[in-house]
């Protein structure tokens, strides 16, 4: 049978039929196009985003902080990358021989890493900061769910010797202490980020664009001097130790420049390992902590009697009778020594002459000279928790305050602040700013008292470490020294304890153009010596004569043995 | 006509065979330029960790204890120092 000519083949549909087919299957395609031209053309973003997605990658750009260097470039304070080992412990799955492993690699008890892994939380650190050869060995042992994150952790070189001034950073590498916290923006860094292309392999093939640039933190020369730094940290723990103190502070300024040479601080910590860490520990009291001075005040007294024209250093002031009583106080000397000059005031440390020179000055005289050399206020050091002090105005001064203030009593100070205002002795009447980073020009100083005064006051000071003086010990053989001991009793509960003291020394040299002034403050010496002439001032002679050496300082003085007094027979000062 | 389009066409492949071979280069030539960065950081890291360990190394108390103890050697007292001054005159001499 032909096929052509079959009957269904005659069949004749409706035209509309196929009319309808067409325009359905040509309606179909115009909905496929203009989707298309949609999704192509007019809101193309999100799958332009997702396509981007499979082969585009932000990557972060880390940024190193800042390293910490002393004067001479040493360094102090550098970070370095770590890992940090987390987990998600739903994830984790492992062998008790991996268990052990990783255990003995992260230091950490077997009964530790259970812990931490079954806690029901999505993210967990197992350990943080861990050096990365360990960080490596931890990656091969395959375990899954367990993650490493790139950190980076500060190290300090100098460890408990720098500790006080330079702080220390938290987990995070942000400053938390010291240095590292008051110059936090200059150290950080800012991380960056930037968008590339990866290959099916991984490698980056190109660069799209740069999100944001990495700002690596800015490097920071501090004032300090390393060498002296632990010339000064040495000693200061001899001292310490040999006195049976509870705490020490000492700091060297430069007297040309305003800076903080070194610094330091007992007792002290370290910052590389800082687990159990004390208050006491962490306090830097040469910034941060006051103390009734005693008798490094009384220059300043006399420097007032003297700027005001009523006084010279030949002055004669009745001291002879030992004591000196105000209203229903009395002041007393522990040695009689008759009538002295103003000049031997200073020398002998007499806590009545003093009394005598400020009673003879008006109250607001006494406590503009105060306020001037920067008692009362914190130092503009930008160094956390610097203290101001306790200066209470003069209108409320009662006369038997204004006499135990001219000796370093009811009023208090931190080690700074003292150090700074001997700078206006130690040259020529001005008192410098003082800068913790390095200074390559030198800032301009304020004048407080006249070159004359400061002159004269020089030379009291000289006379103070002259035998006959408080401090015969503080003497540097080769350069002539100028400097006052203090010794107070400590303030308790309101009153002062009767056998704690704080023994102090301050002083410069060399006396004929003055390069540095050191500070030094040892609080409770209970070996039996508490004068400042016999526990700080050794401490001051032995960091002056090394620094003046390390310095390359020309001696001033002919370079001859020194002689102490023998025992006993030195001036003890007033307490 | 026909001899032109050829032409065209034949430019068209060697340009299009340019382009993946200059991208393909370039690709290479970035790959490594991201290496030589990495190798760079990982260096600066290690210089870093090198200072890190100069200082340690150099430590002033360290440096003192072995002059002292190994070295036996001494700051010399003042008996034994000569001070040179400068030529030139300084106040120092008083």
């Amino acid at each position: 049978m032909n096929y052509a000519a079959s009957p269904v083949l005659a069949l004749q549909l409706p035209l509309w039929r196929s009319r309808l087919l067409l325009a359905l299957i040509a309606g179909g395609f115009l909905v496929l196009a203009g989707r298309a031209v949609y999704l192509q053309g007019l809101n193309n973003d999100f799958l332009q985003q997702k396509g981007e997605s499979r082969y585009s990658r932000v990557l972060e750009i880390s940024a190193n902080r800042g390293r910490i260097t002393d004067r001479n470039g040493e360094a102090l304070a550098i970070s370095t990358p770590v890992k940090s080992v987390w987990a998600i412990p739903e994830e984790v799955q492992y062998s008790s021989q991996q268990r052990a492993k990783l255990a003995a690699l992260l230091e950490l008890p077997p009964q530790e890493v259970d812990k931490r892994l079954n806690e029901s939380t999505s993210f967990v650190y197992l350990k943080r900061q861990i050096p990365p050869e360990i960080a490596e060995r931890v990656s091969e042992l395959q375990i899954p769910g367990l993650f490493q994150n790139r950190e980076y952790r500060r190290y300090y070189p100098g460890g408990e010797v720098m500790a006080h001034v330079l702080g220390f950073t938290g987990a995070d590498d942000a400053g938390q202490e010291g240095i590292e916290l008051a110059f936090q923006s200059t150290l950080a860094g800012k991380s960056g980020s930037r968008r590339v292309i990866k290959d099916r392999l991984g490698q980056i093939v190109e660069d799209m664009e740069s999100i944001r640039e990495a700002q690596n933190g800015r490097d920071l020369a501090l004032a300090l001097d390393a060498k002296l730094q632990n010339l000064a940290f040495a000693q200061l723990k001899l001292a310490v130790e040999s006195n049976k103190a509870k705490a020490g502070a000492i700091v060297v300024l430069d007297a040309k420049t305003g800076e903080v040479l070194a610094l330091a601080n007992l007792p002290t910590y370290n910052p590389n390992n800082r687990t159990r860490l004390s208050g006491a520990q962490l306090r830097n009291r040469v910034i941060t902590d006051t103390f009734e001075p005693g008798s490094t005040l009384k220059p300043f007294t006399v420097a007032v009697a003297i700027e005001s024209g009523k006084l010279t250093p030949e002055s004669n002031i009745a001291t002879a009778a030992g004591s000196l009583t105000i209203g229903r106080a009395t002041i007393h000397d522990a040695h009689r020594f008759g009538d002295m000059t103003v000049a031997q005031v200073i020398q002998r440390s007499s806590n009545v002459g003093a009394a005598k020179i400020a009673l003879g000055l008006p109250p607001d005289a006494m406590w503009d000279m105060f306020d001037k050399v920067g008692f009362g206020s914190a130092p503009r050091l930008g160094f956390p928790g610097a203290a101001s002090g306790k200066l209470r105005p003069h209108k409320t001064w009662r006369p038997i305050e204004q006499a135990t203030m001219a000796y370093g009593h009811g009023i208090s100070v931190s080690l700074l602040q003292l150090a700074r205002a001997y700078t206006m002795f130690a040259r020529d009447g001005e008192l410098m700013p003082l800068s913790l980073v390095r200074v390559d020009a030198p800032l301009a100083g304020k004048q407080v008292i006249s070159p004359a005064t400061a002159r004269k006051l020089r030379d009291m000071l000289e006379l103070a470490v002259e035998p006959g003086g408080t401090a015969p010990r503080a003497r540097v053989m080769g350069y002539r020294v100028a400097g006052k001991t203090g010794t107070a009793h400590k303030e308790e509960n309101g009153g002062y304890a009767e056998h704690k003291y704080v023994s102090s020394f301050v002083g410069f040299a060399p006396a004929s153009d003055p390069r540095l002034v050191i500070a030094v403050m040892i609080d409770e010496p209970s070996a039996g010596q508490y004068y400042g002439g016999a526990v700080a001032a050794p401490v001051f002679s032995a960091v002056m004569g090394g620094a003046l050496r390390m310095l390359g300082v020309s001696p001033d003085a002919p370079l001859k043995p020194l002689e102490l007094p023998p025992e006993n027979t030195e001036i003890k000062e007033d307490v | 006509m026909a001899r032109i389009n050829l032409i065209l066409l034949l430019a068209l492949t060697a340009c299009a065979l340019g382009l993946v071979t200059s991208q393909h280069k370039a690709r290479k030539l970035f790959a490594e330029l991201e290496r030589e960065q990495e190798r760079a950081k990982q260096l600066d890291v290690e210089w870093g960790q090198l200072q890190l360990e100069q200082s340690t190394w150099a430590m002033h108390a360290r440096v003192e204890k072995i002059a002292r103890e190994r070295l036996r050697m001494s700051t010399p007292d003042a008996k034994r120092t000569q001070m040179v001054m400068p030529a030139a005159p300084t106040e120092v001499t008083r």
